[in-house]
């Protein structure tokens, strides 16, 4: 079982489409040999998370394309890069780190991609369609497109989604190909009240617990009573794909694949079956939270960037309200979305609550928060579970009511009443 | 002294030697490796607080952000990485940072993958090597 290339695959090795390509195909080659693949597909779409600076290899890869004049031939979408272009000077952003976040987009940007600057290119109009074949990279994208789209993409990481971009080719392995997206895992909700899978905080939770269950594995929840909307699907998937490896989950009656137990599983049985109890989604939901305490500084919401429906439901709760002077109250989003949400007439409440905007990247990736701001409050399982280690701040997970009370009172205040029962 | 010799199947052939760091439990390198000093930094994870830089890392495959690669390159090029990495299946997000690498600065860090029951037998503290041929010696 050898790699087998067609003629154009072949010309795009050889340097016959330019270096650029030539070094996009050698390493899409070389990972396609790693993943066992037979051959390539194209692909019609890529969405590029490299976009995001880490450090300076990083950047040095992607200038290294760009001065080989490097262009994409696919559509191609931008995840989050470092930095809001027109308000990082209003945080904690240093200038040094603020002009290599700008050199890294610049690269990208010069490859011919779509500047979208968003983790949630699912809810722009390039959103891809049910079996498009796509590569994608960032976690949370790549299990929404596979899982609420069923367009089809492997776990891509940063820098190989932009070799497939390039040379609009993918390796023909794993979740491109129908035989793998059969479920592995029956994960069965049991006796979960109805009041609570109406709850926006549910999703995170729940996601949080099958992300740790399945690992890379591919879970089917069954037991639903309710039909999630996008933002909670959202929100399950970007939790399951950071506490395990989950690139494709399906929701038996809900997700496209899965609209009977049959076809999620492609007729075979369930390698193990876990029922889901009231006390597993209660622990995870406190193991979100990662501190002790009542107070707070901060409170974060948008990650995923939020959605122009979440705007809609945040600026109802705020609505004539204002936050507590002491707590600084953040919601992230694409420019885009942030600008239809104006438009919409969305964003007066918030204003007037004291929230304040950023647009184009993630405080996950930006070093935006000053020493000062210890205490963060979130809706967000991803943000929750990533904050310990990537910011070294203290952490609660609360609905999105929980933030928008808490904010105003000034420090943590959670309702369990749908928790308890 | 125990001797044991593993057979691996090397994804990215390479010698290296060190003490081995293990976790049965996947992890992160986002939110995960401090690519400036090694250190492990998932607070939620067994090996939090632990340095990885110029061990053997064992972990059984990568889980979580995408940026794991990128994050494994900016440690390789920093010289903060592991001496090498051994996983339980072809990792592709650690494969592709040593490819990165090689392209770029012309080096990189062996991954070899091992049968889980393999797997099982290793533990924080051994003496490791590997091979060019995937082959791993552990002393402990």
């Amino acid at each position: 079982m050898t790699l087998s290339l067609n003629d154009k695959d072949q010309a795009m090795l050889r340097g016959d489409h330019g270096p650029a390509t030539k070094m996009a195909m050698s390493i899409l080659v070389r990972m396609a040999e790693v993943a066992g693949a037979q051959e390539l597909l194209d692909i019609t779409g890529a969405h590029i998370d490299s976009t995001v600076y880490i450090g300076d290899a990083g950047l040095e890869f992607a200038e290294k394309l760009a001065s080989l004049s490097a262009k994409v031939s696919v559509p191609t979408t931008l995840n989050v890069s470092g930095l809001d272009e027109h308000h990082w000077q209003e945080w904690a952003v240093p200038n040094d780190w603020a002009r290599q976040a700008y050199r890294q987009m610049v690269a990208y940007q010069s490859m011919g991609t779509i500047p979208t600057w968003t983790c949630a290119p699912y809810q722009t109009e390039m959103k891809p369609s049910f079996g498009q074949q796509i590569a994608w990279g960032e976690s949370n994208a790549i299990v929404f497109a596979n899982s609420v789209l069923g367009a089809r993409t492997e776990r891509y990481p940063d820098m190989f989604d932009i070799c497939c971009a390039i040379t609009g080719r993918a390796p023909a392995i794993g979740l491109h190909l129908t035989e793998n997206r059969a479920g592995n895992l029956l994960l069965q909700l049991q006796d979960v009240p109805e009041d609570l899978q109406h709850s926006d905080d549910f999703y995170p939770v729940l996601g949080h617990l099958v992300g740790k269950i399945s690992l890379d594995k591919i879970p089917v929840i069954a037991g639903m009573k309710v039909k999630p909307n996008e933002d909670q699907l959202k929100a399950l998937g970007a939790a399951s794909a950071s506490s395990g490896g989950v690139a494709l989950f399906h929701i038996i009656g809900v997700t496209p694949e899965a609209q009977t137990i049959e076809s999620a599983f492609q007729d075979k049985q369930p390698q193990e079956k876990i029922t889901i109890t009231m006390d597993m989604l209660r622990e995870s939901r406190r193991a979100l939270t990662h501190t002790d305490s009542e107070k707070l500084d901060m409170v974060v919401l948008g990650s995923p960037h939020f959605s122009l429906a979440e705007f809609k439901q945040l600026a109802q709760l705020v609505a004539g309200k204002q936050k507590h002077a002491n707590v600084k109250f953040l919601v992230t989003s694409s420019r885009a979305m942030t600008q239809l949400a104006k438009q919409a007439g969305f964003l007066d409440a918030l204003q007037t609550f004291g929230a304040q905007l950023t647009v184009d990247t993630c405080i996950l990736t930006s070093p935006m928060l000053p020493p000062e701001i210890k205490y963060l409050m979130t809706n967000s399982a991803k943000f929750a579970y990533y904050v310990p280690g990537l910011l070294s701040k203290q952490i609660t997970f609360g609905s999105l009511k929980d933030c928008v009370a808490s904010a105003m009172e000034g420090k943590v205040i959670r309702d369990d009443s749908l928790w308890i029962s | 002294m125990d001797k044991l010799n593993i057979q691996g199947k090397p994804f990215i052939p390479g010698s290296a030697n060190g003490l081995a760091l293990v976790s049965h439990e996947p992890l992160s390198f986002w939110g995960g490796y401090d690519w400036k000093s090694g250190e492990i930094i998932d607070r939620r994870h067994a090996l939090s607080g632990m340095n990885a830089k110029g061990k053997i890392l064992a972990i059984p495959f990568t889980r979580g952000s995408s940026t794991t690669t990128a994050v494994l390159l900016e440690a390789i090029r920093t010289g903060t990485a592991p001496n090498a990495i051994i996983t339980t299946s072809a990792d592709f997000f650690f494969a592709l940072a040593s490819v990165v690498a090689t392209e770029l600065y012309n080096t990189s860090i062996p991954l070899v993958a091992i049968f889980e029951s393999d797997f099982a037998s290793l533990q924080t503290g051994q003496q490791i090597t590997i091979d060019e041929t995937g082959s791993i010696t552990v002393i402990s």
